[in-house]
């Protein structure tokens, strides 16, 4: 074996912090995003006439001057295209039909051969309104009071794991009825009770939304989109559109930013719906800032009544939650954040007894979508922090008080469902070890105050029962292995994570290894949505499996060839090797012409092409009225976070002096790619905690812009971070893989509330904790004058 | 719209451009000669995506008029790299992992450069300082503020 390594000297690329394989491409401008692809002199722009009302009945739309202006080459509105689309609830239309429900939805578009002409053309359409009474507030809405904002809830198509009420505006009601919770609470000898309310937040990517659409003359669409989720966009476009799925192509390059806004379909509807008009030109929307502030997917706002309660040694007894989720005018895809905000409600705690009504709402505020997180930092806002609250009032280190409580294996959780191994110990053992956490250190000057927050968390997967990945591997002349694959690269690093598993599997060297890209429907392998974190382990399976497809293929080709058994001969950094007979050859001697017989009496073998698939099979339903099934998810992915923080008494500014968050991610595949994973999601987490906020004033989101929706800049993450992580394997994960993805922002208004309440005495319960609020609490409580 | 006929260096190419009065350097840059390299994030001189070096300092290249840029000397991300080899920083940013979606990152490496020249050793404070008008969603900037202390060494 003189060229391959013995297994022992070969570096596995599993748990090894390989560089980015888009990297090249990123600093040098190469690298191909959307708006980067030339259309040449037939592009078309288009722009979107936009409700002004929050909710108004539609009375007369006039396109006729639009039509008329010189450069216009069509204009549409709703009554082309009256098919309700949604990923859960189907809702929803391409544009306002009969009603508009909130500021910025369409109502009409055009395409134009110049931005500027549409702008013109958007300008001339009239159309006439008769305003309706509109609902701001979720709670109200929930209220048999409250308007209807879709009289027609009844007749919407929905999967049997949502629970709408006709004739109300309730969405989704998922409930949980875990044990006994009224006769719990005599039995607590500590109870905190709270209600916090989460605002609306938006995603932020720094690429906005941007769609590229274009019919051809048998009208086949191609659609080429910034987007998280190609295939789910074929589904829901062509339902929207009555084509098949086979004649709308999506191409999906580089993704600047997702964060869960650019999964399931937003506005990339709106010119492919242009472009059925005008066969043969490509037709360009591109969201504004402002637009992609107001007009597309918004985090739900959320308000949260807590009850929590524990026996006199701590042990929690009973938990009840109320959550009423502001779902926006649509909630195709809210419904869902709802559902998975109710079979997580009790977050990483065993409690006995549990009772949750998780609610989504109709308003005429901005739709909710997915956001990184999918419900979880809402939720864990209120509930880390009435916890944080519980352990003070029963006397019990805090720290103390989360180790007691951390759900551990074989835990009946909040579902009925038993909890896997994990790690949640070792996170919070990680996380006081960094902070010193119940050491209680001075601040830096008199001028401030100084205070720790640490808050766990859980979240799993949130998804249908049965989300598919596929994929392919496929080797060249020069033994070089290309993975085909339909999730996309959105920053996470998944492209290199996958290729890492496929160079393990099949036995080459990582560098070997290339990702078919872009992801495009008509030749990628099917995958469900780029979302919950699910790639690593649902997408690394399908991959491995692939990988292992294609290895198979080669061992049998060299086994007959050699004459000898497979269970005999390894593949070794490219190279198929016998252990037998020491003999070996190198793949790119085989993969594709494959191996002459002796005595030239044919061939054995051919192009190697490996397979894979993979999707969960277990998950079942839940209970309509108690919440309780067997198994809600596929599993939970734990972690924990902490702040070390100075407020400066004068003016209430947060300092942060030390962050540390630790999540036990199965298997870290590139442990690089885990860390920056983590101290993107605390940053993220932060900024929401400290600045961010939709500020809506009777359905007017009044911040549009970076100016006044401030998000965080590098000053703001002055700190020093610590991120170490916890490998406690999954059991189906690709080498024990989970997510983590969105996990490291969900406790961090939490754990910042937490650290503000042990400064200062205060618990702000409503974020963002900006410098004004804890400034004006401090001078309420008295504490600066 | 009357057009202007301008002519300016460009990543040390001098090109020579007919603009509308409106258009921006950015859109001068990406669709007159096809440097898609750099971004475009707002429109508004708030996201620092567009940053390109104009004369040797960085600025928003969506808030600079191409008409005015007559004469001037230009600086894109694909400008960085010299004969196919990556500058320092592009250097760094990939060892320091500084990269996830990238759409940030030219104008990043923009600032980074512009810092750089005018400070070769700056401290922690003047690093995030320098790149205050750079937003980044993915990075938290952690791994971005260690690829220019990296490059500076």
């Amino acid at each position: 074996m003189a060229n391959a390594k013995s297994k022992e000297q070969v570096v596995s690329p599993i748990g090894a912090s390989f560089t980015r394989n888009d990297v090249y491409e990123k600093v040098t401008g190469t690298a191909v995003y959307t708006d980067d692809f030339q259309f040449g002199n037939k592009l078309l722009f288009a722009r979107a006439k936009r409700s002004p009302y929050p909710h108004a009945l539609i009375k007369k739309i006039d396109t006729s001057k639009a039509e008329a202006l010189p450069g216009v080459k069509v204009v549409v509105t709703g009554k082309d295209f009256p098919n309700r689309i949604g990923l859960y609830l189907q809702d929803k239309t391409i544009f306002a039909t009969d009603r508009v429900r909130f500021i910025g939805e369409p109502v009409a578009a055009v395409a134009a051969i110049s931005d500027e002409v549409a702008m013109k053309a958007v300008e001339l359409i009239e159309v006439e309104y008769e305003e309706l009474e509109a609902v701001f507030d979720a709670e109200f809405g929930a209220s048999d009071k409250a308007p209807l904002i879709h009289p027609d809830l009844d007749k919407y198509i929905c999967p049997n794991f949502i629970f709408p009420k006709a004739g109300t505006n309730i969405a989704n009601h998922f409930k949980i009825r875990k044990g006994d919770v009224s006769s719990a609470w005599e039995k607590c000898a500590y109870i905190v009770e709270r209600s916090f309310k989460v605002p609306h937040i938006q995603h932020v990517p720094i690429e906005t939304h941007i769609a590229i659409a274009q019919m051809d003359e048998k009208g086949k669409v191609t659609v080429w989109a910034s987007s998280q989720s190609p295939f789910a966009q074929r589904n829901l476009i062509a339902h929207a559109l009555h084509i098949s799925q086979s004649d709308l192509r999506v191409i999906a390059p580089l993704v600047g930013g997702g964060f869960g806004s650019k999964a399931g379909v937003t506005m990339e509807a709106i010119p492919v719906a242009l472009a059925t008009k005008c066969k043969g030109w490509p037709v360009k929307f591109v969201l504004t800032r402002e637009e992609e502030f107001y007009t597309n997917f918004v985090r739900q706002g959320l308000t949260i009544h807590v009850k929590v309660g524990c026996d006199k040694e701590g042990n929690l007894l009973a938990l009840k939650n109320m959550m009423y989720w502001d779902g926006g005018a649509s909630t195709e895809y809210g419904t869902n954040v709802t559902r998975a905000g109710g079979y997580s409600s009790s977050g990483p705690y065993d409690i006995p007894n549990v009772e949750t009504d998780s609610i989504c709402v109709y308003t005429n505020h901005p739709i909710g979508g997915a956001y990184r997180g999918f419900g979880m930092s809402e939720l864990h806002t209120g509930l880390d922090q009435a916890i944080d609250e519980l352990a003070e009032k029963a006397g019990i280190d805090k720290v103390a008080f989360l180790k007691k409580n951390g759900v551990t294996e074989g835990d009946v959780l909040v579902t009925g469902m038993i909890m896997h191994k994990n790690g949640i110990q070792e996170c919070i053992d990680n996380v006081a070890k960094s902070l010193k956490m119940g050491e209680k250190e001075k601040p830096s000057s008199p001028d401030r105050l100084r205070g720790k927050g640490i808050a766990i968390m859980w979240k799993a997967p949130a998804m249908p029962p049965n989300p598919g990945s596929s994929a392919w591997v496929e080797m060249a002349e020069d033994g070089n292995v290309t993975v085909g694959l339909g999730g996309q690269e959105i920053g996470q690093g998944t492209f290199t994570v996958m290729a890492q598993m496929a160079a393990a599997a099949l036995g080459v060297p990582y560098e070997k290894v290339r990702i078919a890209g872009p992801v495009d429907t008509q030749y990628s392998p099917y995958e469900w949505q780029t979302v919950a974190s699910r790639l690593t382990w649902s997408m690394g399976n399908a991959v491995v499996l692939a990988a292992k497809d294609a290895r198979r293929q080669i061992l049998e080709t060299v086994a007959e060839a050699w004459k000898e058994s497979t269970e005999d001969l390894d593949i070794i950094n490219g190279v198929v090797v016998s252990y037998k007979s020491e003999r070996e050859t190198s793949l790119e001697n085989i993969v594709i012409y494959g191996i002459p017989k002796e005595n030239n009496e044919g061939w054995i073998g051919g192009p190697i092409v490996g397979r894979g698939s993979f999707m969960p099979k277990y998950v079942t339903n839940l209970d309509a009225e108690t919440g309780q099934g067997p198994r809600a998810v596929v599993h939970y992915t734990v972690g924990c976070e902490g702040l070390d923080i100075e407020i400066d008494k004068n003016t209430g500014t947060i300092y942060v002096l030390k962050g540390a968050a630790s999540f036990d991610v199965g298997k870290a595949i590139n442990p690089a790619l885990v860390k920056a994973q983590v101290e993107g999601g605390f940053a993220q987490g932060l900024s929401s905690a400290m600045f961010e906020e939709i500020k809506l004033v009777k359905g007017v989101m009044t911040n549009p812009s970076f100016v006044d929706y401030r998000i965080a800049t590098a000053p703001d993450m002055d700190f020093p971070l610590d991120t170490p992580f916890v490998e406690v394997p999954q059991d189906d994960g690709p080498w024990g893989a989970r997510g983590v993805g969105e996990h490291p922002m969900v406790p961090t208004i939490a754990a910042l509330g937490n650290a503000i309440y042990d400064a200062t005495g205060i618990r702000l319960t409503n974020p963002p904790y900006s410098a004004e609020k804890i400034y004006l609490a401090m001078l309420d409580k008295g504490l600066v004058k | 719209m009357t057009l202007k006929t301008i002519t300016l260096t460009v990543n040390d190419m001098v090109e020579t451009v007919d603009v509308p009065q409106n258009m921006t350097l950015l859109q001068m840059i990406r669709e007159k000669l096809s440097l898609t390299g750099t971004k475009n994030g707002c429109s508004a001189g708030e996201c620092g995506a567009c940053t390109v070096l104009m004369n040797g300092e960085p600025v928003n290249s969506c808030m600079v008029l191409a008409a005015e840029c007559e004469g001037a000397n230009i600086t894109t991300v694909e400008g960085l790299a010299k004969a196919g080899k990556l500058s320092t920083i592009q250097e760094t940013i990939i060892k320091a992992g500084g990269v996830q979606c990238g759409f940030c990152t030219p104008g990043m490496l923009i600032s980074a450069t512009a810092l750089l020249r005018r400070n070769p050793n700056p401290t922690d404070t003047e690093i995030r300082s320098a790149i205050v008008g750079n937003l980044c969603r993915c990075t938290g900037y952690v791994r971005i503020v260690d690829a220019i202390k990296m490059a500076a060494k």
